[in-house]
């Protein structure tokens, strides 16, 4: 699993790419009521906007961590959005992404480079 | 991290120790969520008894020969009429019979008029009070008092197993008393749409009285998220989003704020307007949303028609935890703002199905008699 500043995952099988938004970013939100999944088909480069969530109180964009085609978003999320606080690293997922730029993904932070900057906040 | 920028209230610091969020808001560093977050505290108020600083909003006093009739220059209600151990709602109008805060006097004693006003808008509502009250009458701000909302369907109990004298009073009743040992002025009525209580005391008092209520178990500390959840829900406009210079109290739906005896007399400010569109002659209103699918719609996103055609802006909006969805509250035409309407919210560039319905959103539970 790969990390970004703005606290997403990537998790690559083959030339897909899985993403989410980590636990730190889950607890950060609060209570998550909403969640917008993009659409199968769209293209993305890193940096867009790939999903919103919304707490109670505010939305927060989730940016697309690598460049890539949505090839499956998570439908489970429009009934049962609480899953990004319960199981933000697994079941919480967003969106699978085939990857137009594979390289990107090696210069995103691993986990120790990840735990790292989260204890400079 | 603290920022220099913002001022404190008395209770600062035992917010940091309980693991609050603290953000800036009305130029102070408040707690927006402790560590249940939002949505449960929110739950938590509605069920038990949610506790609230509101340090950041204005206390003051207005004395002088006859504080409530040289007041009345500038607010909408009738405070000649107002009886003692009474508080009433008003808005501070300008010229125009645009809104410049969102206000509540009461007569707690005999010592003038007190009054609590918006934080974000205080130093701008004394300067524009003292000054049109010159020579007849005076404002002392309270800078040495803290302010703390006991709210919730457990809230009378709790705070009359310290303060008996509160179990006797009903909604918008304010008394002067000696609460907790000190020198206070409680009134039952707060901005939740819950039964509850607004206690103002000494700030040297503040950290030992929030204590003292945390210590029963049906009290747990409450942030401004949950507070703007709660309000959102109970119907209750915020200044600065659903009510500003621009905004006729008649547009905001708050026409209780113009006194019958001042719409008699029509003695306030903004009085042409005022008038014409107590008489039905209106723009805009206040309507309130459900949003029946997608993201809730917040402040800003466009109301449309059911053809698509723009007709007006959610001024606050956002998921309500008790209601169970999205709602908002906004501005459109007269003609799509009656109970059934159905609308459009535009968000994120999408127009999502929307449906005015009543105000409040939750029955609210004042209580009105014992």
């Amino acid at each position: 699993m790969r990390f970004t500043k703005d606290h997403e995952w990537v998790a690559v099988e083959g030339d897909v790419a899985t993403v989410g938004i980590t636990a730190y970013a889950a607890e950060q939100l609060g209570d998550v009521v909403f969640v917008e999944v993009p659409e199968v088909g769209k293209t993305v480069k890193q940096g867009d906007g790939l999903a919103v969530v919304e707490s109670v109180k505010a939305a927060s964009d989730v940016y697309a961590p690598v460049s890539g085609e949505v090839v499956e978003a998570n439908a489970a999320l429009g009934d049962a959005p609480e899953t990004v606080n319960a199981t933000p690293e697994t079941g919480g997922w967003f969106a699978k992404l085939k990857l137009s730029n594979p390289s990107e993904v090696e210069a995103l932070m691993d986990r120790d480079a990840y735990e790292a900057f989260l204890s400079t906040l | 991290m603290s920022d220099p920028d913002l001022k404190k209230t008395p209770l600062y610091d035992v917010h940091v120790a309980a693991g609050a969020r603290m953000v800036p808001f009305a130029g102070y560093s408040m707690p927006v969520q402790y560590k249940d977050g939002v949505l449960k505290e929110h739950l938590w108020t509605r069920e038990h008894a949610g506790l609230f600083d509101v340090s950041h909003m204005g206390q003051a006093r207005i004395r002088g020969e006859n504080p409530a009739r040289s007041f009345e220059k500038l607010v909408s209600a009738d405070y000649q009429g107002l009886k003692p151990g009474k508080q009433r709602y008003a808005v501070l109008l300008n010229g125009q019979g645009g809104v410049i805060d969102d206000l509540m006097t009461a007569r707690p004693d005999d010592d003038g008029l007190f009054v609590v006003v918006n934080g974000a808008c205080k130093d701008n509502d004394y300067a524009i009070i003292a000054k049109a009250l010159e020579g007849e009458a005076t404002v002392e701000r309270l800078e040495n008092r803290a302010l703390l909302a006991l709210q919730g369907p457990e809230a009378a109990a709790v705070l009359a197993a310290h303060v008996p004298e509160v179990a006797s009073m009903v909604f918008m009743d304010t008394a002067a008393l000696t609460a907790f040992g000190v020198d206070a002025i409680i009134s039952r009525s707060g901005y939740t749409g819950e039964d509850g209580y607004e206690i103002s005391v000494p700030a040297a008092d503040a950290t030992r009285i929030w204590n003292t209520l945390l210590e029963d178990e049906r009290v747990k500390p409450i942030g401004l998220g949950a507070r703007d959840s709660l309000r959102l829900e109970a119907g209750l406009p915020l200044y600065g989003h659903d009510m500003d210079e621009t905004v006729s109290p008649i547009e905001a739906g708050m026409n209780f704020a113009i006194g019958k005896s001042r719409r008699e007399a029509g003695d306030y400010l903004g009085v042409e307007r005022i008038s014409r569109e107590l008489a039905g002659e209106l723009k805009r209103v206040r309507v309130n949303l459900r949003v029946l699918e997608g993201a809730p719609a917040r402040e800003g996103a466009e109301i449309a028609d059911e053809t698509g055609a723009v007709v007006g802006v959610v001024t606050s909006g956002g998921f309500g935890p008790s209601v169970g969805g999205a709602i908002a509250i906004g501005f459109a035409p007269p003609a799509l703002s009656a109970i059934g309407t159905k609308l459009k919210v535009i968000v994120r560039g999408k127009p999502q199905a929307a449906e005015v319905v009543a105000s409040p959103f939750v029955p609210n539970r004042y209580v009105r008699k014992l």
